[in-house]
């Protein structure tokens, strides 16, 4: 009987949560809640705020109103998959999930349904092959790139030489944090340093046995592959044993302002990787304050405008946006379906010029997909902590990955994924 | 009036001791079967299937599970979670490795699989009882979720340690992967979920079931009355451990397609069925169900009630949701201590005399 009656309401709020308009649809989903909701909410306020702006200013893209469907994931898969199969069949265009773990669940369903998904920056890394992930994308730079940049920033410090150094990788010990370990492990090999793996289980708060093992083994350099509160207690940890923060090198999932604001001026110097740039110093963002913040609009309670994640949010928006113009140009249709946005994504340029008509200049990259490589170049900067200033800044332009060692290894773990899915070859 | 036994004569053994001994309740299954079997694959899509009918009849097969060790035999664990992804790898070690067996038969062998590793963990109840045991259990929960994480070759070596499960079919349609129809995911499903019930109900009013409810109400009393404490403590653990591990195979092939050991089967996953059982009822079939139900349907509902017709933000939703439910569950434990069942059991005493109360 009780059982009855949830159904009858449940059918009559899903029945009535589903209008019926011509829009570009891009479902967010997002977490504002959880153990990962200080991380979560400005990427989902960025994102947000885009494409109210896209509304606000030029009435959408190509003249079709944007419409973002927010749904909570709480960085749960279960719920992860709850949101897809709400949104999916309302249109949805391209998914940008924010977690690695909803990601893996997603990569199959959303070929299947022949929508898209894009993972900039996080998911799974050999989805750059496009030739097997014929709707994933993972562009502007993935985990393997990432390690590579860390790596190379290193390099750059010693002069070209790290044989003998040591390093330790602290991860979030999931699908996360484990990505980039083969890759380390390959340039551990090539460039002749040592390699410890110090794993962090979820959610990240209790790592003493981890730092004090960094404390007895002193490695000359620590990364970390860490998200949410795990961030804010290593970088404290690391300020407590006293390792030198400009050695400890966070993945950009590890570099925003919440993470150094626990451990006060001791973050000093922390440096994180970066595959946009920092700051709101770009013309989008006095529009954003024009038409979003001060119009009331802003998502959330408008206090991120400007922090990292919020720029990846808003960065990540922003590419989909310029999908969007892609499908608009390839198909001369102006609401496209999520078929033409696949082909949209797959063939977006981003150069100083497009970036620059948006009022974006130099914030990211430029880069071109193409059939077989959905994830770009792979470019990535590392930015600083600067504790009195209280800002994230610069210290690399935009720099290129060792792809001699990563690309084998996209070819190897595609190739597998491909032969255990039956997936023929997408490009030929 | 029409929920009464007056005129149900039973002329056998067989009727004596049915399952079902009113009427109207024999009624009832057989519709609720009909509808479930025949009329619901025809009317549902990929929504409901994914975000509530297969959450439900998986998290039921789980509490069915641990109602019969914890419920029944009264043995706490707070393992569930880590035995569910014993089935889970099971499952997957066997779908990547013998492609070409039925995947019904990895369901039932990652169950069997979990059944030793129950067994297992089930000696120390020889020793051990309530809070102890919980604590031992819990031991499980751990170790099995970081022996999934640590050892490679249960994930096949995978950069991220995830599990994947692939195509598989069943009678020529297929049933996990992402071309897996809505229908013939909810049907497979259903299939265990009914022969599951089917078997735990009659286990638990056998010999079996006297033997594990004559521990849960006094171990040293059982013992006395020639009881074997070792075989009852351990069959329960056995098939407990067998119904979980079945939820866990299917929570992982057919309800996600992915999972990640530490995220899907944590020490949450151990508490969240736990809840189930004790809302829904200890000791009972029903409860099993309703418990899955309450907590499965509950947040489903009030998300799409909140955000989807309210228009609230998410983030307030779900703040609202965690209250909403924990009161429910706090009211429903003052109100009725025994859980859904109980309430069930008292609407049934009702009904009987209705509408001529004493």
């Amino acid at each position: 009987m009780k059982l009855k009656k949830l159904a009858a309401v449940t059918t009559a709020a899903v029945m009535m949560a589903t209008p019926v308009l011509a829009d570009l649809m891009f479902p967010s989903l997002s977490y504002r809640t959880g153990p990962y909701a200080a991380n979560g909410t400005p990427v989902a306020d960025g994102f947000a705020d885009y494409y109210t702006l896209l509304n606000q200013r030029d009435g959408g893209i190509g003249g079709v109103m944007t419409r973002v469907v927010e749904c909570e994931t709480g960085y749960s898969t279960e719920k992860g998959v709850e949101c897809y199969e709400a949104t999916k069949g309302d249109g949805a265009l391209v998914y940008q999930p924010l977690s690695t773990g909803i990601t893996y669940q997603l990569i199959p369903k959303v070929t299947a349904d022949g929508v898209s998904l894009l993972t900039g920056g996080y998911g799974r890394t050999s989805a750059a092959n496009g030739d097997v992930f014929s709707n994933v994308f993972n562009f502007p730079a993935n985990y393997w790139n990432g390690a590579s940049h860390a790596v190379n920033h290193v390099l750059d410090v010693n002069g070209g030489d790290i044989s003998g150094k040591s390093i330790a990788l602290v991860y979030h010990n999931s699908a996360y944090g484990k990505e980039p370990i083969r890759t380390l492990e390959e340039l551990a090999a090539k460039h002749g340093f040592s390699l410890s793996l110090l794993p962090v289980d979820h959610p990240g708060q209790e790592q003493k046995s981890q730092w004090l093992q960094i404390r007895r083994e002193k490695p000359d350099y620590v990364f970390m592959w860490g998200w949410g509160v795990m961030n804010q207690v290593a970088i404290q940890e690391a300020s407590n044993i006293r390792f030198p923060m400009e050695n400890f090198i966070g993945i950009w999932w590890s570099g925003s302002e919440n993470d150094v604001a626990a451990a006060g001026d001791a973050a000093n110097g922390y440096k994180a990787l970066t595959f946009h740039n920092v700051g709101t110093n770009f013309p989008v963002f006095d529009d954003i304050q024009k038409y979003v913040v001060d119009a009331g609009l802003a998502a959330g309670d408008g206090s991120n405008v400007g922090t990292v994640l919020y720029n990846r949010g808003l960065y990540g928006a922003m590419l989909a946006a310029e999908a969007v113009k892609a499908a608009q140009a390839i198909h001369g249709v102006a609401d496209i379906t999520p078929a033409m946005m696949r082909d949209g994504l797959e063939n977006l340029v981003v150069t100083d010029e497009s970036m620059e008509a948006i009022g974006m200049k130099g914030f990211g990259p430029n880069f071109a997909v193409s059939c077989e490589n959905h994830g770009g170049p792979g470019l990535g900067a590392v930015q600083q902590w600067d504790a009195t200033a209280q800002s994230w800044n610069m210290i690399s332009g935009f720099e290129p990955s060792d792809m001699d060692v990563i690309q084998p290894l996209i070819d190897a773990d595609s190739a597998a994924y491909a032969a255990e899915n039956n997936i023929p070859s997408q490009c030929n | 009036m029409l929920y009464r036994e007056a005129g149900d004569f039973k002329t056998s053994y067989a009727k004596d001791s049915q399952t079902f001994p009113i009427k109207f309740d024999r009624w009832g299954y057989w519709v609720i079967m009909v509808i479930a079997f025949g009329v619901v694959p025809f009317i549902i899509n990929d929504y409901w299937v994914s975000a509530v009918l297969l959450p439900f009849l998986i998290y039921a097969i789980a509490a069915l599970g641990l109602n019969i060790l914890s419920g029944y035999c009264g043995q706490i664990s707070l393992g569930t979670g880590g035995f569910m992804a014993v089935g889970a790898y099971a499952s997957y070690k066997l779908m990547t490795s013998f492609p070409e067996v039925p995947f019904f038969f990895h369901v039932i062998i990652a169950g069997l699989i979990t059944a030793m590793v129950g067994l297992a963990f089930g000696l120390p109840s020889m020793r051990i009882k309530g809070f102890y045991l919980a604590v031992a259990t819990l031991a499980a929960q751990f170790f099995l979720v970081w022996l999934f994480n640590k050892v490679g070759w249960f994930y096949n070596y995978s950069a991220s340690g995830q599990i994947s499960a692939p195509e598989r079919t069943m009678l020529g349609y297929a049933v996990t992967g992402p071309y897996a129809s809505a229908s013939a995911k909810y049907l497979f499903c259903l299939v265990f979920v009914v022969l599951l019930a089917w078997i735990a109900r009659n286990l638990t009013r056998g010999s079996f079931g006297r033997k594990w409810m004559a521990i849960r109400d006094m171990d040293i009393a059982a013992e006395i009355i020639g009881v074997n404490p070792l075989a009852a403590k351990l069959s329960a653990f056995a098939v407990s451990s067998f119904f979980v591990g079945i939820s866990g195979a299917l929570f992982f092939s057919v309800y996600l397609g992915a999972v990640e050991v530490g995220e899907a089967f944590g020490i949450q996953k151990s508490f969240l069925l736990l809840f189930m059982v004790i809302i829904g009822g200890l000791g009972s079939i029903f409860g099993s169900f309703a418990g899955a139900a309450f907590l499965v349907l509950m947040p489903v509902l009030l998300k799409n009630l909140l955000v989807g017709t309210l228009g609230w933000p998410t983030d307030l939703a779900v703040h609202f949701e965690f209250m909403i439910v924990g009161g429910l569950i706090v009211a429903f434990l003052i109100f009725e201590p025994h859980g859904l069942a109980q309430l069930w059991r008292l609407t049934k005493e009702k009904l009987r005399l209705w509408p001529f109360p004493h």
